[in-house]
């Protein structure tokens, strides 16, 4: 099935292809439209918060809902707009970088979307059911089990069944990263993109368990009666800060590698250089994983560990900031004596290296034990979290998805409209976030639904919610660039920006088997060397033959709207045990049809050698 | 080719790990229970943090017994070596025999079970000793129900291949799926021994 073919095909069966789909570049462009949908959402919650805050004493939201709206902004950029447009990158480069034909569990890949999706429909639901959760995206204990109404309850479920498909999309990761790399592709071979997915994806294997067990034991407690978080029945409330940070932090990475990553891809094709310093770029990343699960308590040096347990995370906080720097330098290293092209992604590039470097020294401020007693909880915060999460992680996403969009939809977005895009967001994120850092230091808590007259946060506060407006701009001018694209655009050849890696050694967009015959690799950059040393094209490492592919399923969305049924089940048993059966229903379907899954023989089925030599040679499109 | 996956003849050695899926499988797997791993570790660390919190309620010294638990932690050791002995007849291609073992795997994790829950009435009926009744409770119930539903669940799964495959022998395609459902019981008698430590012993002892 090329392209054409199903742009033939009636709108029914392009729908069901989706539904079904297996194959990972399908499941990136599922990412991106719930991811980008999700990304939505969260930016006009964000603008309602602004909106709130642009004068003292405004009225604009009430309270209660002003609370709702900022945990929801929260949870949802975190973990229904970054982690999956992120998925969506890694899903549509990373097997083509690694020379794959596809990753090592369709079926499980497909699963960990349905799970994301469902689960960000159930956590929305709340907003149509009496009230969305209000106790903040960090959800801390007693205030999360004593909330009123169900908000929380949707919380704890809607992550709950969000985060298995996140671990699942990570387990894949790891095995199709080890098992099916292309002849000649080592390790060290690895794009740094896919270095840092791998890395990434360890990060999610390690750290989801944890939130996991939290919100199950939030749960309990809230659902069924359980004592872990009050304390008049002898719980424990820090026990929830633990298990959130040491989910939470690891997490901060497992959104800020990928966007290295993307960084390091777009860096070297835009100076026509490879990466500077390759191999210390892949031990950065390691060890700043690592690093990354000794530090969560520095989210809590407020709570009362002591000096001793402060002393040592501040310390082990402050060492990441070591290979950070690293990298800024290695990308600045490979950027010096290039040739650079000022493309959009190098814009975003470019726009990321000092933008995150200031949160970066913002980060190394707050690890501070000592001082920051004094920022905890303010303004500063915030800043310091934009600065990393937008200057970082968001500028990596627009800056992938711009790269790899012709790899996604066979067209080059529009140049012209990203230029003004990125300047309209670049310059409208500074706008907001920079002058948060003085807010803080003056002494403005965050989460406050409104802020007095006359203490001096007027104007910043004024300037700081114009800048929101410029980002919605941009955004809004990307949307319709996507449009214009669509309908105006040429499209792409396999190669547009003169690229090093693999996934520029096959058409726009790749034929779904992705490579005919596996090529071979033979360094780093592989079709840049055979650019500079070759042909130009990459040398197959084998000869043609049959194709094994995975069947299309539908199984997957429905195990996963059985897991939503379920959970909407469990959240009302306690005002009616009716729902009880809703439950019972829901995990009817979702063990039933892993069941049918584990039943059934799926053998997959072959492209036949004579099919494959009929199309075209599916090279350099 | 599809043929190849299905045949029972001609077996490699190790027929769980012949082809590129049942090594990923096996990969896969291994990184799912390190997963696991972090989970249990989490309600262990929360346990240790709530375990004297019992108010009024029984402390652990006084609930538990070490005798039943001693035939629960006996009961599945064994069964988990009697898992091996099926991989064993997996390995050589008896698949009567595998499933023999299998069978008696799964009655042992039955009897664990039934115990499991007898023990859990006990705790309740006669020393009131429930979910809701404390932090000390809650947390014991949920790292050890935690721990419960995974054997179930495991015994779901080795009851669903057995039905599956009892009349077709062993090839290449279930035999990785065998493989990693006695992975996965290895791994919850892993995480038996470490409850019937810290939860029983130290329970009795401290
Ligand atoms: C040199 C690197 C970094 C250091 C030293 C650092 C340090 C810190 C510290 C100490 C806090 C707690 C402040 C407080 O609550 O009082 C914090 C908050 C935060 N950081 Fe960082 N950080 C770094 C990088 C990052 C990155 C890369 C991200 C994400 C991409 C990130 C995301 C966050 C978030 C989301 C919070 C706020 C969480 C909340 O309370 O809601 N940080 N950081
Ligand atoms: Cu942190």
């Amino acid at each position: 099935m090329s392209a054409t073919a199903t742009k033939k095909a009636g709108f029914g069966s392009v729908l069901w292809d989706y539904l079904t789909t297996v194959d990972h570049k399908k499941i990136a462009i599922l990412y991106l439209i719930g991811g980008f949908f999700f990304f939505i959402l969260g930016g006009l919650e964000a603008m309602l918060v602004r909106i709130q805050l642009i004068q003292p004493d405004n009225n604009f939201v009430s309270a209660q809902f002003y609370n709702e709206l900022i945990t929801m902004h929260g949870t949802t950029m975190i973990f229904l707009a970054a982690m999956p447009l992120l998925l969506a990158l890694m899903n549509i480069a990373m097997p083509l970088q690694i020379g794959a034909r596809d990753v090592a569990f369709p079926f499980v890949n497909a699963l960990g979307f349905w799970l994301f999706l469902i689960g960000g429909i159930v956590l929305n639901i709340s907003w149509f059911t009496g009230g969305a959760p209000d106790a903040g995206w960090t959800a801390y204990t007693p205030l999360s089990i004593f909330s009123e109404g169900h908000g929380l309850d949707y919380y704890s479920i809607g992550l709950q069944i969000a985060g298995f498909g996140t671990l699942m999309g990570g387990i894949n990761f790891l095995v199709t990263v080890i098992t099916m790399r292309a002849p000649g592709m080592t390790m060290m071979r690895m794009p740094l993109f896919s270095w840092t997915t791998f890395i990434a994806s360890v990060l999610i294997l390690f750290a989801f368990p944890a939130l996991t067990v939290g919100l199950f034991l939030l749960t309990f407690d809230r659902l069924f009666g359980a004592n872990f978080f009050d304390p008049s029945m002898g719980g424990n409330v820090v026990i929830w800060e633990h298990l959130f940070w040491i989910f939470g932090h690891p997490e901060v990475y497992i959104l800020i590698l990928p966007a290295f990553g993307v960084f390091s891809e777009v860096i070297p094709t835009f100076s026509k250089k490879r990466l500077f310093g390759y191999s210390s770029m892949v031990f950065a990343t390691v060890l700043i994983a690592f690093l990354g699960f000794m530090v969560w308590a520095h989210h809590m040096f407020t709570v009362g560990l002591g000096p001793i347990a402060n002393s040592i995370f501040a310390i082990a906080t402050m060492a990441i900031a070591v290979p950070t720097g690293i990298k800024i330098f290695n990308w600045l290293f490979t950027m010096w004596g290039g040739t650079l092209r000022f493309t959009s992604p190098m814009l975003f590039a470019l726009g990321f290296i000092p933008s995150f470097t200031i949160g970066g020294m913002t980060g190394v401020m707050l690890g501070a034990a000592a001082a920051d007693f004094q920022y905890h909880d303010t303004y500063f915060v915030i800043a310091h979290f934009h600065y990393v999460i937008v200057g970082g992680t968001v500028f990596g996403i627009f800056a992938g998805l711009i790269y790899w969009w012709p790899k996604m939809f066979g067209k080059v977005l529009n140049e012209k409209m990203n230029h003004w895009f990125f300047w309209l967001f670049f310059i409208g994120f500074h706008l907001t976030f920079f002058l948060q850092h003085f807010l803080g230091l003056m002494g403005m808590p965050r989460r406050y639904w409104v802020f007095l007259e006359g203490q001096g946060l007027d104007l910043f506060n004024f300037i700081s919610t114009i800048g929101a407006f410029f980002m919605a701009a941009g955004t809004i001018l990307f949307m319709y660039n996507i449009v214009w694209t669509a309908m105006k655009e040429p499209k792409a050849s396999g190669d547009p920006w003169d690229g090093r890696t693999l996934e520029w050694a096959v058409s726009s967009p790749p034929p779904h088997y992705n490579f005919k015959q596996l090529p071979l690799v033979r360094g780093l950059d592989p079709l840049w060397i055979e650019k500079t040393e070759g042909n130009g094209k990459m040398q197959p490492a084998e000869p043609l033959g049959d194709i094994h592919m995975p069947n299309n399923t539908i199984i997957p969305l429905i195990m996963s709207i059985g897991l939503g049924i379920a959970g909407m089940g469990i959240i009302y048993q306690v005002d009616n045990p009716m729902w009880w059966i809703v439950a019972v229903i829901g995990f009817i379907i979702f063990f039933g049809s892993m069941a049918v899954r584990s039943l059934k023989d799926d053998l997959g089925h072959h492209i036949h050698k004579e099919d494959l030599e009929k199309e075209g040679d599916g090279s350099n499109g | 080719m599809a043929d190849e996956l299905l045949k029972s003849t001609n077996l490699p050695h190790d027929p769980e790990r012949a082809t590129l899926e049942g090594k990923n499988k096996f990969l896969g797997f291994w990184f799912f229970l390190g997963g696991e791993t972090v989970l249990f570790a989490s309600l262990f660390g929360t346990y240790l943090a709530l375990k004297n919190s019992h108010l009024d309620g029984v402390p652990a010294s006084e609930l538990f017994g070490l005798g039943l638990v001693f035939i629960m932690t006996m009961i599945l050791l064994t069964s988990s070596l009697t898992s091996v002995y099926a991989m064993y007849h997996m390995k050589n291609n008896a698949p009567k025999k595998m499933m023999l073992w299998l069978g008696i795997t799964v009655l042992l994790g039955l009897s664990f079970l039934g115990l499991e829950i007898y023990e859990f009435n006990h705790y309740v009926n006669d020393y009131g000793h429930g979910f809701t009744t404390s932090a000390f409770s809650s947390a014991f119930y949920a790292l050890v129900g935690f721990h419960g539903a995974h054997v179930a669940f495991g015994l779901g799964w080795f009851i669903l291949l057995m039905v599956r495959n009892w009349k077709r022998g062993i090839n290449l395609y279930n035999a990785p799926k065998f493989y990693i459902a006695s992975l996965y019981w290895h791994f919850i008698d892993v995480v038996w021994v470490f409850i019937f430590t810290v939860v029983y012993l130290m329970g009795v002892v401290g």
